[in-house]
């Protein structure tokens, strides 16, 4: 294989990798967007919660996977009590001032954390070793393939729930005409909170499976949540293809920029995306074109 | 009386849109509600179906006080609505608009009245894998009623069924609505095209900026002369 091709794909691995994070937390984005066309700023936290909650389960000597599964319940309590304690009772506010509700409990989560978690970095185990597995000259951690395949299954599911269920029909009914699925009697303030729930789910299991990868600490949710925020605005937000395209999409951006160009604009890559997306193409690239009165 | 309004308002923040209603429907019966734009009368129905609050008086449904009852529990205990200009689920299939319906419930055996629903508009059978936004108004409207039908309602709300529609398929939709009754089903209809709703129901009411302003059978309401001058400019 000649080097710049060794290279090259060397950046696309690892930019898949950090995409199918970046996908799920977009995914989150979209889930909460599409009930309630609230922009979920907590859904950052999610991510980090599942992190150190693993780590801190961990630190208390539970097993790797007991860990992650009591985090990952532990991060979907939290989405519940969030839509039950603060977007319920201002159900009729508008939607503004629902999303500023959402960045107030990301700061509360963050700040709840860094108490009683404290301001550490803690990495994770990786969940099979860390001996590098080699493709075409390029190498992949096992990790890699976790999340990979991990993010994989979890499109997956969700597809099937949406495509099979009149539970997850009735959240898509819900998004398209909200007054029409309640005469359906479709029960729109349950639908908002299993909508949470998911996204909480879907954010915590980012959180931990990039955790072996990155490390964690309480402010890491910022930035993920940023990214996936990013991706899905670029898929087109509340479209869940689109997130899932958009995330891997910037994953790959940000490693090829940061390969090509210099590693220091790494993280910018996810702001040039979201001002190119509002400049040239507001609706993203799945994006349903309509405007909206306001 | 199975569904009985008394002296209900409703309220657009500091707008009153409905003062005092009282509307009766019996078991059976086929009630229309006509009126002009903006009378009020899709407010009406989503106080019905609890979409819209009420600021005074009560609903009752079966003897049963509903008025601050939500949503779906009005489906649950009966209530179905056809919305005014049909909203359909658009990008759905035809088949999961139909099963939508069916959200509250109880017996679960669906499929033998989607197959009653196939035979009575085969059309829809024949589209049913197609995204509902693809048909056309008519059968757009076809499926609205149909939807609507699956929970199995002890009333049906209908809002403007002829709205935007051909006469020639308005005539379609008011003669399955006849079919509708003859079986027995119990129909508060709520229609600017005053002709065609009254012809078909067994009593009417008129409403005017908010208030029930006449009621009387459909076929004196028909021959009433303000009637005719406000609302079937003849």
């Amino acid at each position: 294989m000649p080097p710049a091709f060794v290279e090259f794909l060397q950046f696309l691995l690892s930019g898949i990798t950090s995409g199918a994070i970046y996908a799920l937390v977009g995914l989150g984005f979209a889930l909460i967007y599409n009930a309630s066309h609230v922009i979920n700023f907590a859904q950052g936290e999610f991510v980090m919660l599942g992190g150190m909650l693993t780590w801190a389960l961990m630190s208390a000597g539970l097993d790797l996977p007991l860990a992650i599964g009591a985090a990952v319940a532990l991060t979907v309590l939290a989405g519940l009590a969030l839509e039950k304690l603060a977007i319920e009772p201002a159900r009729d506010a508008d939607v503004v001032t629902l999303i500023i509700i959402t960045i107030g409990a990301g700061i509360f989560l963050r700040g709840v954390v860094s108490v009683t978690l404290g301001k550490d970095f803690h990495p994770l185990p990786s969940f099979s070793g860390d001996d590098p597995i080699s493709v075409l000259g390029a190498t992949i951690m096992p990790q890699s393939l976790w999340v990979l395949g991990v993010s994989a299954l979890v499109v997956i599911a969700l597809q099937l729930f949406f495509r099979y269920t009149l539970l997850g029909k009735s959240i898509l009914a819900t998004s398209y005409n909200r007054d029409a699925a309640r005469l359906m009697g479709v029960n729109v303030g349950f639908v908002l909170l299993l909508s949470f729930g998911l996204s909480a789910m879907l954010g915590a299991m980012a959180g931990i499976l990039i955790a072996p990868i990155t490390a964690t600490n309480f402010e890491v949710g910022i930035i993920l949540g940023l990214k996936g925020f990013a991706a899905a605005i670029l898929g087109g937000l509340g479209n869940g293809l689109g997130a899932i395209v958009g995330g891997l999409l910037l994953g790959i951006i940000e490693s090829l920029g940061a390969g090509y160009i210099s590693s220091d604009y790494k993280d910018a890559m996810a702001f040039v995306v979201i001002l190119g997306v509002l400049f040239f193409m507001p609706s993203g690239l799945f994006g349903r074109r309509r405007t909206e009165r306001v | 009386m199975l569904l009985e309004i008394e002296g209900l308002s409703s309220h657009y923040g500091r707008i009153q849109a409905l003062t005092d209603v009282s509307v009766s429907v019996d078991e059976g019966e086929l009630v229309a509600l006509v009126g002009a734009n903006g009378a009020g009368k899709t407010t009406l129905l989503r106080c019905l179906s609890g979409l819209q609050p009420v600021s005074g008086g009560r609903v009752l449904f079966d003897g049963q006080d509903i008025t601050s009852a939500s949503p779906q529990k009005r489906v649950r205990l009966g209530i179905s609505q056809v919305p005014e200009g049909r909203q359909v689920f658009g990008p759905l299939s035809v088949e999961d608009n139909l099963r939508l319906g069916t959200v509250r419930r109880r017996g679960k055996d669906v499929s033998r009245d989607l197959d009653r629903m196939y035979t009575r508009f085969p059309v829809l059978r024949e589209k049913r894998k197609q995204p509902a936004g693809t048909l056309s108004g008519g059968q757009q409207q076809m499926l609205a009623l149909c939807r609507a039908l699956m929970s199995q309602p002890r009333v049906l709300l209908l809002d403007e069924p002829s709205m935007g529609l051909a006469p020639l398929l308005t005539g379609e939709i008011f003669d399955s609505i006849e079919i509708l009754k003859e079986q027995g089903t119990t129909i508060f209809l709520v229609e600017q095209n005053a002709f065609a709703a009254l012809g078909i129901a067994s009593r009417g009411y008129v409403l005017d900026t908010g208030s029930v302003v006449l009621t009387d059978t459909g076929a004196d309401l028909l021959r009433n002369e303000r009637v005719k001058s406000a609302y079937l400019g003849i």
